[in-house]
């Protein structure tokens, strides 16, 4: 009671609560009770996207760069590599770590992974691996390497060797280098390999090339589009709205399919063209299975993706802007290029990067109507993850696409600015 | 938080009820290349399996069955109990222990009391797969649309002066390029001997860049019959099957040419870790005994991969049309037949389908 009669100097100037606390004190923890329900809200989302985003594309990345298969299956002949780093074929010593693993590798039924794993650099080495370990029981030491040798000759192979020297790196950059069309000669140096085998460096560039071309087409398709929707009555423009967005909530599959009947040589538009008269029944123009259809098609798919964020745009800016700059002298053109464009450009600038991120990961399109000149770098991840399994290879081209966005991205940061960006 | 508590509880008794329903009901999930494909094992295996068993069987399809495998069974979450494979495909993962081995004694034997060992067809039984029929890949032709002389040998689908026209394949390196190579004048003995040097594949990936621009590439089975119907092509290679199907059910114009055709079987395999892995294996044990495979021919032209069931290949379902000279196995057929050797596609698949894909980018 004495404290209340007679305030101490601390109290006189802190303010304090009914129950005597100070202020500040009891704020502090309203606030941070407050934050910790806010935080138990979001845990949901929060493990949701850790679970299903950041955590699957975190262990794509280190696949790619991790592939303990030989290591794990062959542990001894690893760890002879471990002590002889030097190249070559090497004595019985090496000869006799691999004899033995081969022979628990068959035993454990994994040797058919082991000779996959070399298989992906030295074409053969599956049915090596397989018929050296159905024979290594077999073998005596200490004459391994004869045993091997007179088995298969591939054995005397020094670029086989160097092939398995690195495989046995669990961690190693080589899935990324095949990502670029590089490989290792039977010295170990860094080469290209032969011209005929190129492909992943072109069908990266022509992924980015095509994609560029395709945001540029929905741009210049939905600006007209979407300044129409923007400044049309509501009861008119709510009518285009759902015309743009009809196809947006149709299946990818039933639009990617209905190009296919419009575009193939039996199909629609040819059909067209014949009745027309303009090319005859056997000059059918061969519109799809070619860069051409997955441009079209893939432009159209993409279409709302641009229209959404323009349209949102040019709705907030006002007419009367335009109605100024004329009464001050523009003309309609200069008008547009000083003033309205401008003020479009978060909504070309949302909608361009969109379109083009969409567009790099496609691949169900240019797989039906691409035929082999509009297949996209997607085809190829496919294949390493469903055909090939070589899916080391298939998590390094996934990982470099998946740079060159965060790189596109960060440039467009640093050129247009993040900030200057407005999806809806 | 009542809400909460009432979601968290839901949550917490379903996790803890389906897998005690699934594992209740005896359900096996089997996966095949669906179309025609699929059609004559429901008839053939999955109906008559169920009615006697009792148990249940839900099919499923993929443009390649064995690519969900590895998939599955390295995630650990396996959902498929019996595949359809291909035979180097059966034979690989076999060889990476992705698959469950199959005793091939406990397979049942002949009506005449061969052991299943000696009444499958030579190598129809592996370590880890039970072959069930026999399939080849063909080319065939819209006789409506080719006037005149019709192709009659592999060399004529690469000859687009003679017969010109768009021509479907599959999108694949296998048999793609033996068909090259016997086109090019490769004896069907040799085939092999020559794609494995440089510039056997050299000469394989030069013949079929003759007729490059003409192609139209086709990735499911069902594609290539679809091509032919639409007018897409005048002729493509396909599974016999297919087109079989496709002329004497549908009444469509088509017309197989054996010359060049590449044999192989397919296969039955139980992934590692399949959920019902004993019901599994009475289905496998069940599809490829002799009278279900038998039954099979009656939906589509295979081969039954037993011997025993050649006597019990009979008619079509239409009641009329005799089986036997449509089975890529008839004498006939076999004149210029070349057998898919799986070591060799073992070996050099991803070697071969990169240099073909490369070829296939390059424009």
């Amino acid at each position: 009671m004495a404290m209340a009669n007679k305030p101490s100097p601390e109290t006189e100037t802190t303010l304090v609560m009914a129950d005597g606390q100070p202020l500040k004190k009891a704020l502090t923890r309203a606030m941070r009770r407050a934050r910790l329900r806010a935080f138990l809200l979001v845990i949901p989302l929060l493990a949701f996207v850790l679970v299903t985003f950041a955590l699957p594309i975190g262990q794509m990345l280190y696949l790619s760069i991790h592939n303990p298969v030989f290591s794990d299956y062959m542990p001894r002949l690893t760890a002879y590599f471990n002590t002889h780093p030097e190249e070559g074929v090497p004595n019985e010593e090496g000869f006799a770590a691999l004899a033995l693993d081969l022979i628990d590798a068959k035993k454990n039924r994994t040797v058919g992974r082991v000779g996959t794993r070399i298989n992906y650099d030295r074409a053969g080495s599956s049915s090596l691996f397989k018929s050296s370990a159905r024979k290594a029981a077999k073998f005596k030491g200490p004459s391994y390497k004869e045993s091997l040798l007179e088995h298969r000759q591939d054995w005397a192979d020094p670029k086989l060797w160097n092939v398995m020297r690195r495989a046995a790196n669990a961690h190693t950059f080589d899935f990324y280098l095949a990502a670029l069309d590089f490989t290792h000669d039977a010295n170990g140096n860094l080469i290209k390999v032969e011209p005929e085998r190129r492909i992943y460096i072109m069908l990266f560039l022509r992924t980015f090339m095509l994609s560029t071309l395709i945001a540029g087409l929905c741009l210049l398709l939905a600006f007209p589009v979407s300044h129409l929707l923007a400044n049309l009555p509501l009861r008119y423009s709510n009518l285009l709205m759902i015309l743009v967005l009809l196809p947006f909530w149709t299946s990818l599959l039933v639009r990617t399919t209905s190009w296919i009947t419009l575009l193939q040589s039996q199909g629609v538009l040819n059909d067209l063209l014949v009745v027309v008269g303009l090319i005859g029944d056997d000059g059918r123009i061969q519109l799809m299975y070619n860069q051409f259809g997955t441009i079209i098609a893939m432009t159209h798919i993409l279409l709302p993706f641009m229209i959404l964020p323009l349209y949102s745009v040019m709705k907030t800016i006002p007419p009367s802007y335009m109605r100024a700059a004329r009464s001050l002298g523009a003309t309609p053109f200069t008008a547009f290029v000083k003033v309205y464009f401008p003020l479009t450009i978060p909504g070309i600038g949302a909608g361009t990067l969109l379109v083009f991120i969409l567009a790099i990961g496609y691949y169900i399109t240019p797989a039906l109507v691409g035929g082999s000149s509009g297949e996209l770098i997607s085809n190829q991840i496919a294949f390493h993850m469903q055909s090939s399994l070589n899916w080391s290879l298939a998590a390094a081209l996934g990982a470099i696409l998946l740079f060159g966005v965060i790189l596109l991205y960060w440039l467009y940061a640093r050129l247009i600015g993040i900030d200057n960006m407005k999806f809806g | 938080m009542k809400t909460l508590k009432l979601v968290a509880s839901a949550t917490l008794a379903v996790g803890l009820l389906l897998p005690a329903a699934t594992v209740s009901a005896g359900e096996i999930t089997v996966m095949s290349w669906g179309g025609a494909y699929t059609k004559s094992q429901v008839e053939a295996y999955h109906k008559p399996w169920m009615a006697k068993t009792g148990h249940k069987l839900k099919s499923v399809d993929s443009p390649n069955p064995g690519a969900p495998i590895k998939a599955q069974v390295t995630a650990g979450k396996v959902s498929i109990d019996v595949a359809d494979v291909e035979y180097s495909d059966a034979v690989r993962y076999c060889d990476e222990g992705l698959l469950e081995p199959i005793d091939a004694k406990s397979l049942p034997s002949a009506i005449d009391g061969t052991t299943a060992e000696n009444d499958f067809i030579k190598g129809g039984i592996t370590d880890c797969g039970v072959a069930n029929i026999v399939w080849s890949t063909i080319f065939a032709y819209d006789a409506d649309k080719i006037k005149g002389e019709k192709p009659k040998t592999i060399a004529d689908f690469f000859n687009t002066s003679k017969f010109p026209g768009k021509r479907g394949m599959r999108k694949g390196a296998k048999a793609n390029l033996e068909m090259a190579l016997m086109a090019d004048g490769v004896a069907v003995a040799d085939v092999y001997k020559v794609l494995g040097s440089t510039a056997g594949v050299k000469r394989a990936l030069g013949k079929l860049d003759s007729i490059k621009s003409d192609i139209v590439w086709w990735e499911a089975g069902a594609q290539a019959p679809q091509l032919l119907a639409d007018g897409e092509v005048v002729m493509t290679t396909a599974y016999n099957g297919r087109i079989f199907n496709a002329a004497v059910s549908e009444n469509k114009p088509f017309a197989i040419v054996w010359d060049g055709q590449v044999l192989d079987f397919d296969m039955f395999v139980i992934p590692k870790g399949a959920p019902n892995k004993a019901l599994a294996l009475d289905f496998i044990k069940f599809a490829t005994s002799t009278k279900p495979l038998a039954d099979q021919a009656k939906y589509i032209a295979y081969g039954p991969a037993r011997k025993s069931s050649a006597a019990f290949v009979g008619l079509f379902k239409d009641g009329k049309t005799k089986m036997a000279p449509h089975m890529p196995t008839a004498p006939a057929n076999l004149k210029n037949a070349l057998v898919n050797n799986f070591e060799f596609w073992a070996d050099n698949a991803s070697e071969l389908n990169e240099r073909f894909n490369a070829w296939i980018a390059a424009n």
